[in-house]
């Protein structure tokens, strides 16, 4: 498995390429550069993939874990010492499958979104980049490697999210998601302290007897770490950062925001599970009801949103928590006996990301079409972009949970992995899947049906009222549709796919079942879902929306201002840290310290100021001192001596 | 010959060539030449100095020497280096070597200017080689006196009063070390200023180590920052000129850290195992304090010297950890936060040469007018604030780590509080980065402005090469160090 | 033979007398007059104890030559700097003359 080296080494190539020489090629070859190490990358990780599920499990019925390269990058003391390696096992070759693949189609689509774009080489750059962070992050020998990582992704997304740095909203929004995420960071760094430190390594598999020896303080690492991933993996309340992180090229929200990188939390808490389910059961049930208050916090706030990238990013959120709550309810290590959550969270995980980053590259490709994120500007599309429609109804249909779609299969492990838990955490999941389904199809409505804008549009200045003429939407070209049309391929058939012979909590091959209960039942909520969209929405303006909005008006607008954490947030930063920390500190730090050392410097001035006037250049005066001195040294000698 | 004689001579010689020199382009070759010079020597140094430890020798120090030069006083010009200080004379090499470059332009009055520039550099080589206190405190204020001068004349804005500032305080800070070293030297039984062999003596009495520790240790920690003695850093470091800001951000307030450890923890370790909590309280509040002062300036070159406060303080806060890998890690940060805020200073210097202003109020969608300048503001920042593949991520993490390592309440307590100076870093740094470099134009004028010149590309190419080279590959540098740590470490936890 | 502590006591006053003189004074050449007692008053004292107490000696007489002879060539200097300072700044009186101070 030595090649896959290559894995890592390419995107970092094609970086050190694009950024040093980039703004002297042309567009078409920067991107092909981007592209052909991505491709490259995305053999590899299918041949890693094949090789390595190929070679047959253990002796010990475990598929084995590989470690081709692995070498002391830093060392600290013996013990602790942070390694730079390459460390394949189900989860990590898993996730290699589903960011190369999602990078890849992000790639090819970005040659048609992103077409005459200034910066065109940097955006590539970028990309490689990011591609290389999160596949050294998803490979990581240990715990500190995937630190090193993880901070690189957050600066990709950092970069990419400002990429149109003239624009107010999109610097703010990039500060906003390097802010709050590092913040989150604080937290995971010191939990990797507390874990080096009683753990004796940086590494995943430490010594156990030192960990249960440890008492407290690995549940309280396991929680830190968590915070971290909550950061990234945007959970309440560290959410506020990822709708915003909308205001970045669409292509990469897709890859970034919705696919790779904001569940590197969720891969974190997955990657230390054997840790938790041993030490730390509480803190991972914690975690699910963090993660469960949160999917539903981002369903109700998606249902009323009307920038549709804000939807997708509410619907991420809440996606994003499904997982962490899957992983949450876990109660012990077999899947058997409440372990089955892990395999579903990775499960959802991973077709999750095929079918949202679908649906926002067919968001990106219904904004390049109307120029707008608003859904007040389109409206009747599906004429105009056939290819568009029915890919995007495709990945609403998964995210919805309809079979035979891939969502379907991962969502019902999850929903049977929560009833398992208890019957009130399955009960809400149900609930707030059953919401997802409403939000999708309100969106897939209001932008495929309903009334046209430009049909009114162009009704409006065939009358005259409007001196210009509106552009008709047109359907994508083929560098967009092509990764369309493979991404539902994929989510058509992912489903499919037996992955709990591939992953589950303990290693041992699970047979995934559905459960006719649970299926059954989580179906007939998402099509009622379903069914309350397409009667509200479907002709766009309904009578029972209007009662509806009436009627919770005050919550609809809660809902809109996302219950305002964001205000929260320009409260915390503007007021207290800026102004009612830092400015005072300043100013004490100006008035007060260095005012002092001030008094000091004139204190000394005044004072010499006094005793010159000794020094008045009048012999006489000089002479009376002298005397004076004289006559005082005279009484010494004769009094005293 | 001792070839680190050669780090005193080159210097002297260049300072004779440049009084000689007749114009501009005389004095910029003897500038060229002899700083290449020394960065070669030091690169030399380095290299050499790996190999002959890797040989096995295991002396505390290499290449040493001694030479009395005033008998009754017991004071010799003794020589040497360890790891610790090969690390520093590298560094001083490469700020000194690309301060000659940023200040290519420099005006009026050249030659004076890098005549002072020199002697500054001097003083600097001859701490770092010196084993001597006396000898050490000598260059010592051989570095310092220069700095007057060089703001006083050189600088911008109340260059007058920051230069006095400046000068007086860290005067006051001399004061108390030379009572320090003479509370050393007669505590040790006068017999010897050789810093070695007093830590080999190991024979200072507890009280009086209690006394002198303080007092040593403040007398260094003025230098380095710290709190409540830092306030010339921001006043200095907004007056002085682009090369003058590098080099003492760069160098000078290492000096500081370095001496700390080497005379006031090394010779006084008893007293440093117990009265550091005092300091590490201060440390604590330099970091914090500093990183949120930074935060709500305006002024560019206010917002870095808060931001080396912090750095600062967290090098002096790793070595009161007195674990054998925070204090490789205060090393290391030494290391990194001289390259980086000498990249930073430089990169400011650059914008102010073109804008005339510093205020971040004023700045806006640099990156249009000026991208190299911008790129590489952008990656200073993001090493400032701790990037992993620069290296300010390296030290700073060895330092977390290795304050890890003390497992009271306290110390881990102070650990996590100076550990929040990483988020706060990002804040600041962000705020500047989209402040100044993002955004639409707001000044007509400085449409016009010009990009990078090439001995400005050099000068940011070759630091920005070095903090990522760093960054990179830490393990070398990492156990180059790790060896002169290592021997302190028989003192100060036998 | 008149006792030596009537010289000693005469040469006493004197000395006071002269160093209230020039401690007082206002004008330069009454300055330079009371010098002149503080430096007769020496003399006398030279002169008293070597005749009454080292009578085989002649040290005390010869130094008190050496001092007037040297008082002499003090005063012309003196009276040469103060006809100077009166020619440049017009006036002698101690006050006014504050030139050299800081």
């Amino acid at each position: 498995m030595e090649f896959t080296i290559f894995i890592l080494a390419l995107p970092l190539l094609s970086f050190l390429i694009l950024a040093l020489a980039g703004m002297k090629l042309p567009h078409k070859v920067a991107g092909l550069i981007g592209t052909a190490s991505l491709s490259t990358v995305t053999i590899l990780s299918y041949v890693t993939a094949a090789l390595y599920f190929g070679a047959g499990r253990g002796a010990d019925g475990l598929y084995p874990t590989l470690t081709p390269y692995n070498f002391t990058w830093l060392p600290f003391t013996q013990n602790l010492h942070i390694d730079m390696g390459i460390m394949l096992d189900p989860i990590s070759v898993m996730m290699l499958i589903v960011i190369s693949t999602v990078s890849l189609m992000v790639h090819i689509y970005s040659f048609g979104y992103m077409k005459g774009e200034k910066g065109f080489q940097r955006y590539y750059a970028f990309l490689s980049l990011f591609t290389f962070s999160m596949l050294g992050l998803v490979v990581a020998t240990n715990i500190f490697q995937m630190y090193v990582f993880w901070e690189l992704v957050g600066v990709s997304s950092y970069l990419l999210i400002g990429f149109y740095y003239t624009q107010k909203a999109a610097i703010a929004a990039s500060k906003k998601a390097f802010i709050v995420t590092r913040f989150a960071d604080l937290f995971f760094l010191v939990g990797i302290l507390f874990y080096g430190f009683y753990a004796g390594t940086f590494s995943f598999t430490p010594d156990v007897r030192l960990l249960a020896s440890a008492g407290i303080v690995i549940p309280v690492a396991l929680a830190l770490m968590f915070v971290g991933g909550a950061g990234k993996s945007a959970m309440f309340p560290l959410h506020i950062w990822l709708p915003d992180a909308m205001e970045g090229p669409t292509p990469v929200s897709a890859l970034i925001h919705a696919a790779t990188m904001v569940v590197a939390g969720v891969y974190l808490v997955a990657r230390m599970f054997p840790i938790f389910i041993e030490f730390a059961p509480e803190v991972l049930h914690t975690v699910a009801y963090i993660g469960a208050f949160t999917a539903l916090y981002a369903a109700v706030v998606a249902c009323a949103q009307t920038d549709i990238k804000r939807v997708l990013a509410f619907s991420t959120i809440s996606q994003i928590a499904f997982m962490m709550v899957a992983l949450g309810v876990c109660t012990s290590a077999d899947p058997h006996a409440g372990g089955l959550g892990y395999m579903a969270s990775m499960f959802h995980l991973f077709t999750h990301a095929m079918f949202k980053g679908l649906l926002f590259l067919g968001a990106g490709s219904i904004i390049h079409a109307v120029h707008s994120n608003e859904r007040a500007f389109m409206g009747g599309l599906r004429k105009y972009m056939p290819v568009t429609h029915i890919t995007f109804l495709i990945a609403c249909l998964a995210i919805a949970g309809i079979p035979p779609f891939s969502g379907f299969f991962s969502k019902d492990e999850i929903l049977a992995a929560c009833y398992d838990y208890s019957l009130m955490m399955g009960v809400f999941m149900s609930g707030v899947a059953a919401l997802t389904a409403f939000y999708m199809f309100r969106l897939y409505y209001l932008i495929f049906w309903g009334k046209s804008y430009y049909e009114g549009q162009l009704a409006l200045f065939n009358k005259g009222q409007i001196s210009e003429k509106p552009h008709a939407p047109h359907e994508a070209p083929l560098a967009m549709t092509l990764p369309l049309i493979i991404l539902a391929a994929v989510s058509c058939v992912a489903g499919f796919i037996p992955f709990g012979e591939f992953v589950s909590s303990n290693g041992h091959a699970y047979a995934i079942h559905l459960n006719p209960a649970v299926a059954i039942s989580s179906v007939l909520l998402a099509v009622a879902g379903i069914l309350v969209a397409a009667f509200m929405y479907r002709k766009g303006g309904s009578k029972v929306v209007l009662t509806v909005k009436v009627q919770s008006k005050k919550f609809i607008v809660a809902a809109y201002h996302r219950f305002y954490m964001d205000e929260l947030w320009i409260f915390i930063t503007k007021r207290i840290i800026f102004r009612g920390i830092s400015r005072p500190i300043a100013w004490f730090d100006k008035h007060v310290i260095d005012g002092f050392m001030d008094l000091l410097a004139t204190a000394s001035q005044a004072f010499s100021y006094r005793i010159r006037r000794l020094q008045s250049g009048n012999i006489q005066s000089y002479c009376i001192w002298f005397l004076h001195g004289v006559m005082l040294l005279a009484l010494i000698l004769i009094f005293l001596v | 010959m001792n070839i680190l004689n050669l780090f005193i001579v080159i210097p002297l010689v260049m300072l004779l060539a440049l009084w000689a020199s007749r114009n501009l382009r005389q004095i910029r070759s003897v500038m060229v030449v002899g700083s290449t010079l020394l960065l070669a020597l030091s690169v030399y140094l380095t290299i050499d100095f790996i190999a002959q430890r890797g040989a096995g020798a295991d002396a505390p120090f290499l290449y040493t020497d001694s030479w009395t030069w005033y008998a009754p006083l017991n004071i010799c010009y003794s020589i040497g280096v360890d790891g610790i200080s090969v690390a520093m004379i590298l560094l001083s090499a490469i700020i000194v070597f690309t301060g000659t470059f940023a200040s290519w332009r420099m005006q009026p009055l050249t030659k004076e200017f890098f005549l002072w520039f020199v002697l500054l550099s001097l003083g600097v080589f001859g701490f770092f080689i010196s084993m001597d206190m006396f000898a050490m405190f000598m260059f010592y204020e051989t570095a310092l006196i220069p700095m007057y001068l060089l703001i006083g004349v050189w600088g911008s804005g109340r260059k007058e009063y920051s230069a006095m500032k400046l000068t007086l305080m860290l005067m006051g800070g001399s004061a108390f070390l030379l009572l320090g070293i003479l509370g050393i030297y007669f505590g040790s039984g006068a017999t010897t200023m050789n810093i070695l062999e007093i830590a080999g003596l190991a024979n200072i009495p507890v009280n009086v180590q209690y006394i002198f520790f303080p007092v040593t240790f403040l007398g260094f920690g003025v230098l380095g920052a710290l709190f409540p003695f830092h306030t010339w850093s921001p006043d200095g470091h907004a007056s002085a000129p682009t090369s003058v800001s590098m080099l003492h951000a760069g160098v000078l307030m290492k000096l500081g850290g370095y001496g700390c450890f080497r005379i006031a923890m090394y010779l006084l370790p008893q007293a440093a195992e117990d009265l550091a909590w005092i300091f590490i309280v201060l440390t604590t509040i330099s970091v914090v304090y500093g990183a949120l002062s930074a935060i709500s300036q305006t002024d560019l070159k206010y917002i870095n010297a808060y931001s080396s406060v912090s750095h600062c303080g967290l090098v002096l806060f790793a070595l009161l950890m007195m674990t054998r890998t925070s204090c490789t890690g205060a090393i290391l940060q030494m290391l990194s936060h001289g390259l980086m805020t000498a990249l930073f200073f430089a990169l400011i210097g650059m914008i102010y040469g073109r804008t005339h202003t510093r205020d971040i109020r004023e700045l806006s969608g640099l990156m249009k007018i000026m991208p190299f300048l911008s790129v590489g503001y952008i990656i200073a920042g993001l090493a400032n604030l701790g990037l992993p593949g620069f290296s300010g991520f390296i030290a700073e993490m060895t330092i977390f780590v290795g304050s890890f390592e003390q497992p009271d309440m306290f110390h881990r307590t102070v650990t996590i509080i100076a550990c929040t100076s990483i988020v706060i870093t990002a804040v600041y740094i962000l705020r500047v980065v989209g402040k100044i470099l993002y955004g639409k134009v707001k000044d007509e004028h400085h449409l016009a402005l010009t990009d990078a010149t090439w001995d400005e590309r050099f000068t940011v190419i070759c630091l920005i090469a070095c903090v990522a080279g760093l960054g990179i590959a830490p393990m070398w540098v990492s156990s180059l160090i790790d060896g002169g740590v290592a021997n302190i470490f028989t003192i100060l936890h036998p | 033979m008149i006792p030596a502590e009537y010289y000693l006591v005469l040469s006493a006053l004197m000395f006071f007398i002269g160093v209230f003189g020039f401690l007082t004074r206002r004008n330069l050449l009454a300055v330079l007059i009371s010098t002149e007692l503080v430096l007769n008053a020496v003399d006398i004292n030279f002169a008293v104890f070597n005749a009454y107490y080292y009578p085989e000696h002649l040290e005390g007489f010869f130094f008190t030559m050496f001092a007037i002879g040297i008082a002499a060539a003090e005063t012309a200097v003196a009276i040469a700097i103060i006809l100077n300072v009166y020619r440049n700044m017009g006036t002698i009186r101690l006050k006014s003359l504050k030139k050299l101070k800081f």
